[in-house]
């Protein structure tokens, strides 16, 4: 009897301070919302492809938050200090490791990821804006590819970064304008690579970010879609969603046919 | 059906989209064969893209048409305009305006920094490299120079031009041929197709100087190929090799800005240059396909 008033008392102890948070932000509601979720009882592994390339983001941001702690974007100084990172600075030759391979991961990972969905029929409707957004961060993860393989600066970057930037330049009427202002000029010079850097860590990992928190949004939002097999989801009624509200049109005149 | 609301958002079936693909397709195919079909396709593309936008504003109301539906409260009209501004509204749009005016305040000078720097300034400007003496260019045959073109740059503005002496032309002028490196298919470092003379190396100035025995130039990443006046001979390039404007001062050649050429007539001396402004690898001056480039970018016409 003692025992389990004890346990209340601990139990309330414990949880006083998610309480209150909760009371003054709404916080907590909001990480259950977001976490703990109905999903079709028949999804598999392949649901967790979106997860695991989220899970590479992660690990590009952070490897690439503490690279550029050593590495520095100067066309004099940029290739020895990449090669300062790789063979002296402890767990250097790690993290550019896992920085350099991982890149790849995440793109595999983010094709893997759209095959299903596409497989899946998932990006059906209600769920056609959040495939419009999975483009457009597969188009934002290619750029942190392209800007991201010029910055090692060696023969190797730079060649291949001539050819993209050429390769931009052929696109018809804004083509050229396009490549000049990648360049930084009328050739690359010596602006090229911190402009590609600071495009690489700041500008594109932001509109990632920007795009991953829409993502998820709409997941939570619209759920996860059974497989096109599942024998319980075909022919269910669909939940009300309250996702009309915010209509501007009226939907009763639909409703009414 | 439990739920209309599931089937609102498919379209009316309809054949237009079809066809105006086919026109897209078309068009593309046209790029790449012939203009006509360019031009069919362009003309199929505009038809049904024209009657698929029809289609989309006229058969909706009218399959939607219900009852009632005219009896929904209408947008304002003019005579609402009319109607002075309350107070509510002007505080809110002036907010707005503010709020507009500040955010501009902010993002324009940024906006103007990122791009601008590029089309202006120290990101065009000119350079001029000075090769050394031109006695240093043995008459009839290939040098390999490779040159800071602008020292303050340092590295990142190393050029490899190919030079040839061609004497004098039948005006009596120094004649020399000056081929950028640069493939013009994307840009990769072409190279000479023959034997180096690396023992006649020279280093002038910090310029330096190969003589080659070059029949032909071949671009490494794509298999372009050019003959030994640039002209392009086999793969992908879509105009013959850049060039250097070239100027001898005090007995220096010195090499100005760059220039495309489109084709070259003749040889040596005697070359007929089709010289236009410089272009980006891969982008054609001559031909239909230069009408999709139809802007020269600040820098590159030598003004």
């Amino acid at each position: 009897m003692a025992k389990t008033a004890r346990r209340k008392q601990l139990e309330s102890a414990a949880l006083y301070p998610l309480d209150w948070v909760e009371e003054r932000s709404g916080l907590v509601g909001y990480t259950k919302w977001f976490l703990f979720r109905k999903v079709p009882h028949d999804i598999s592994w392949a649901q967790t492809l979106g997860a695991a390339a989220l899970t590479a983001f992660l690990s590009q941001a952070i490897t690439g938050v503490v690279l550029a702690m050593y590495y520095k974007p100067d066309p004099d100084k940029a290739y020895d200090s990449v090669v300062n990172i790789t063979q002296d600075v402890t767990l250097g030759w790690l993290v550019r490791g896992m920085h350099k391979w991982g890149a790849s991961v995440f793109i595999i990972l983010l094709f893997f990821h759209m095959a299903r969905t596409f497989l899946f029929g998932a990006y059906k409707y209600p769920r056609e804006l959040n495939w419009v957004i999975g483009v457009l961060l597969l188009v934002s993860g290619m750029l942190e590819g392209f800007t991201g393989y010029l910055l090692p600066w060696d023969q190797t970057a730079y060649w291949a970064t001539v050819v993209g930037i050429n390769l931009n330049a052929t696109a018809p009427f804004v083509g050229p304008f396009l490549a000049q202002f990648l360049q930084g000029g009328l050739n690359i010079g010596p602006d090229t690579l911190p402009k590609f850097y600071a495009l690489h860590m700041l500008l594109i990992p932001g509109l990632i970010f920007a795009l991953i928190g829409l993502h998820l949004y709409l997941v939570v939002r619209l759920g996860v879609t059974s497989p096109p097999w599942s024998k319980t989801a075909a022919g269910r009624e669909r939940e009300e969603t309250g996702a009309r509200e915010g209509l501007i049109r009226d939907p009763a005149v639909e409703g009414e046919s | 059906m439990s739920d209309e609301r599931d089937t609102h958002q498919v379209p009316t079936p309809s054949l237009w989209p079809i066809g105006f693909a086919i026109g897209v397709a078309c068009v593309l195919v046209g790029l790449v064969v012939s203009v006509p079909v360019l031009v069919v396709g362009a003309l199929i593309a505009l038809v049904f893209g024209f009657l698929w936008v029809r289609d989309l504003f006229t058969t909706r109301p009218v399959s939607s048409a219900e009852p009632g539906i005219d009896e929904r409260p209408r947008a304002a009209t003019v005579a609402d305009l009319d109607a002075p501004v309350d107070r509510a509204t002007f505080l809110s749009l002036s907010t707005i305006g503010v709020g507009a005016l500040i955010g501009a305040g902010i993002t324009l000078p940024p906006l103007g920094f990122a791009v601008l720097p590029s089309f202006d300034g120290e990101g065009i400007q000119e350079s001029h490299a000075n090769l050394g003496p031109i006695t240093n260019f043995p008459e009839g045959q290939y040098v390999i120079a490779t040159f800071l073109e602008n020292p303050d740059q340092g590295e990142v503005s190393r050029r490899t031009a190919f030079i040839r002496n061609n004497g004098l032309t039948n005006d009596g002028v120094p004649s020399f041929t000056t081929i950028y490196s640069r493939c013009v298919h994307l840009g990769c470092p072409v190279q000479p197709n023959g034997p180096i003379d690396e023992e006649a190396k020279k280093d002038v100035n910090g310029v330096e100087l190969r003589p080659v025995l070059a029949a032909s130039f071949g671009c490494p990443c794509h298999g372009g190929l050019y003959n030994s006046e640039g002209n392009r001979q086999a793969g992908p390039p879509v105009r013959s090799l850049d060039r250097f404007e070239f100027s001898i001062v005090n007995g220096d050649l010195v090499l100005g800005r760059t220039f495309s050429v489109a084709n070259v007539e003749g040889t040596g001396a005697s070359a007929r240059i089709a010289k236009y402004y410089k272009a980006y690898p891969g982008v054609h001056v001559d031909g239909v396909e230069r009408f999709l480039y139809p802007i020269p970018t600040p820098g590159s016409t030598g003004n």
